[in-house]
């Protein structure tokens, strides 16, 4: 009944220079929109946490889903630290995304029906290539505390306030300590005061789990939060 | 596997209330048929095996069916009245025959007149006391005794008729002399008395203060050579005691008193046969055998459960498509879930698993109450366990 768990370390390049590359991709849909998204060349360094803006429908989740492997372009090649993703089976890159790319949505999309330490250690209990032992309890709960909601382990995230899901959100992605972090409209959905407490509670939380952050936003104050802003208009044809 | 099960059962849990809900509505459908069906199996069983340990019996003309019910199993349904004299009417070199007085309650309980031979015949033990012997005196079975609390040396009162109807049945308290053993048939409900107390109960014999000029000066009006008069102030009593029993008699002849039916035991079936046949034009008595009428009986309760088991069964079809439809709304309702867990890289099978599990739950959890709820019908009887649900 378990998926085994892929080696995707076989669609390794032997160096690593960047955290993601993009060599010559195209996408599209294909579902009759005249969407393409093309990019010739791009790179996302390790350590540098990046945020990437544009209007509304440009393509800007196109670009995070095909950078955690969600999405496969129709030409080029999607490198994402030192793995091909863009050469992976479904179940090979699944496995990638759960181990090494962790995710914040703007509408959170948070399990209702479980606790906050549930939803922090889900990673654990949906694939088998992740054990869930004692440590990584523990440092669940560590998480947890370090986004500010220590002794509310075992309180639903219905009771929450949406700057609080959002911090469960925020350790749920960091809880696998994964290297690259991809938060799509992260503060899409919150009041100005919680916007910047969550980008900053996110960048410190990665620096902790030594994550690099990139976030998609069309909100222009959280820009000068990030080492990297790029704006979408100028990666390539859209 | 573990995880993903974890997370079902998380999401069951939490939907409790859809969660009883189908639950309970599957256990019922799986139960349901196999209960009736054992439940009719028992009653038929049951009443087969009374019906035939009964060879004949001797009742006033009229229906069968409740001559034998009231007979068999003290059913309410009284027969028309039979004197006591018909039973002269068994040859004792083809039969004997067991008197039977079956309209009076105790309580609820059914008070059967009858003799002392009944118990020999039934192979009834006792448990406690001895069989009654004295007018006034009573043997309960085992049910009455554990529901109403009574043993030996304890007394019953047997309900009267119509409270308001003072020219009526009076209630008359019974001594309790002896406790049968469980037998798990309708003797377990019975309050076993002598037939003349039945007659008693009824109003055909009584018991009152001693009437004579000497005695009782004040409540006799007139007295002649063999009858006296006296004023409505004379006392009768509800109770036959050692003091008060030699003064209960009855009046005219006991060969007109009623008895509601009698089983008769023939010699050998040839007498059985002879009996029959000699009852067939009787006119106003009928000499009938249970088990021909109960097999009547069982096959329009079977004919019955046929058709309600057909409607439980479309019940039952009814009920799992809806909850095939609840199963799948829930998982398009998830589909959201399920789109996030995709994207965040969880296995395909790990979906799959916690899209089964709360169908899984439901129908796991449906089953072994179901199959607890049969194992209880097997071990204490399904009218039993109906009482206790519905208690």
């Amino acid at each position: 009944m378990t998926d085994p768990v892929p080696s995707f370390e076989e669609h390794s390049k032997k160096t690593m220079t960047d955290l993601i590359e993009f060599d010559n991709v195209r996408f599209g849909y294909g579902d009759g929109s005249s969407f393409e998204l093309r990019i010739p060349s791009l790179a996302f360094a390790a350590d540098q946490h990046c945020a990437i803006t544009g209007p509304s429908g440009c393509g800007k989740t196109t670009l995070l889903h095909l950078m955690a492997g969600i999405l496969q372009p129709d030409e080029g090649q999607i490198t994402n630290q030192a793995v091909t993703v863009s050469q992976l089976s479904d179940q090979e890159r699944r496995a990638f995304r759960i181990q090494k790319v962790g995710l914040v949505f703007q509408a959170f999309e948070l399990l209702d029906y479980l606790n906050v330490l549930d939803n922090v250690l889900l990673p654990y209990r949906v694939h088998p290539g992740l054990v869930l032992d004692d440590p990584v309890r523990e440092r669940a709960e560590s998480l947890i505390r370090s986004v500010g909601l220590g002794g509310k382990e075992r309180r639903s995230v219905r009771q929450l306030s949406q700057g609080e899901q959002q911090r469960v959100a925020v350790a749920r992605a960091l809880s696998t300590r994964p290297p690259l972090v991809l938060a799509d409209e992260p503060t899409g959905n919150l009041d100005p005061a919680n916007k910047v407490r969550i980008i900053d509670l996110l960048k410190s939380a990665a620096e902790a789990t030594g994550s690099t952050i990139i976030t998609v936003t069309h909100d222009h104050s959280l820009l000068d939060r990030f080492e990297r802003v790029i704006d979408f208009d100028s990666l390539g044809d859209a | 596997m573990l995880g993903p099960l974890y997370l079902g059962w998380k999401y069951v849990i939490h939907h409790r209330s859809k969660t009883v809900i189908l639950v309970a509505a599957i256990s019922l459908t799986i139960f349901l048929p196999p209960a009736l069906t054992l439940l009719v199996e028992r009653g038929a069983e049951n009443l087969t095996s009374r019906a035939e340990a009964t060879p004949l019996l001797l009742g006033a003309a009229g229906s069968p069916l409740e001559l034998t019910l009231n007979s068999l199993y003290f059913n309410e349904a009284m027969p028309a009245g039979l004197a006591f004299a018909s039973m002269d009417a068994i040859d004792p070199g083809l039969a004997g025959a067991i008197p039977l007085y079956v309209r009076y309650k105790a309580r609820g309980f059914p008070i059967v007149g009858t003799t002392s031979s009944y118990f020999s015949y039934r192979g009834l033990p006792l448990l406690d006391g001895r069989p009654f012997a004295l007018l006034g005196e009573c043997v309960i079975g085992a049910n009455v005794a554990r529901r109403l609390d009574v043993g030996v040396g304890d007394t019953v009162i047997s309900t009267p008729e119509s409270l308001f109807d003072i020219a009526g049945v009076y209630p008359l308290k019974m001594s309790v002399v002896g406790v049968l053993s469980p037998s798990l048939s309708p003797d377990d409900d019975g309050v076993f008395t002598d037939l003349k107390t039945t007659w008693v109960i009824e109003g055909l014999g009584h018991g009152h203060q001693a009437l004579d000029q000497e005695s009782s000066p004040d409540l006799v009006l007139s007295q002649e050579e063999s009858s006296v008069t006296a004023n409505a102030a004379v006392v009768q009593y509800n109770e036959i005691t050692e003091a008060n029993r030699d003064s209960f008699h009855f009046h005219g002849d006991d060969g007109g008193y009623p008895i509601s039916g009698a089983i008769v035991l023939p010699r050998d079936e040839k007498s059985g046969a002879i009996l029959q046949g000699r009852f067939l034009d009787a006119g106003e008595v009928q000499l009938t055998r249970p088990d021909a009428v109960i097999g009547e009986l069982l096959a329009t309760v079977f004919t019955v459960q046929a058709f309600v088991l057909l409607i439980i069964g479309l019940v039952g079809v009814a009920t799992l498509i809806t909850a095939v439809l609840v199963f799948i709304l829930s998982i398009r309702l998830r589909a959201r879930e399920f789109l996030t867990l995709q994207r965040m890289g969880a296995a395909s099978g790990s979906i799959f698993i916690m899209m089964g599990a709360e169908t899984l739950f439901v129908l796991l959890t449906s089953s072994l109450i179901a199959a607890v709820l049969l194992g209880l019908s097997q071990l204490l009887g399904t009218t039993e366990l109906v009482l206790w649900l519905s208690r």
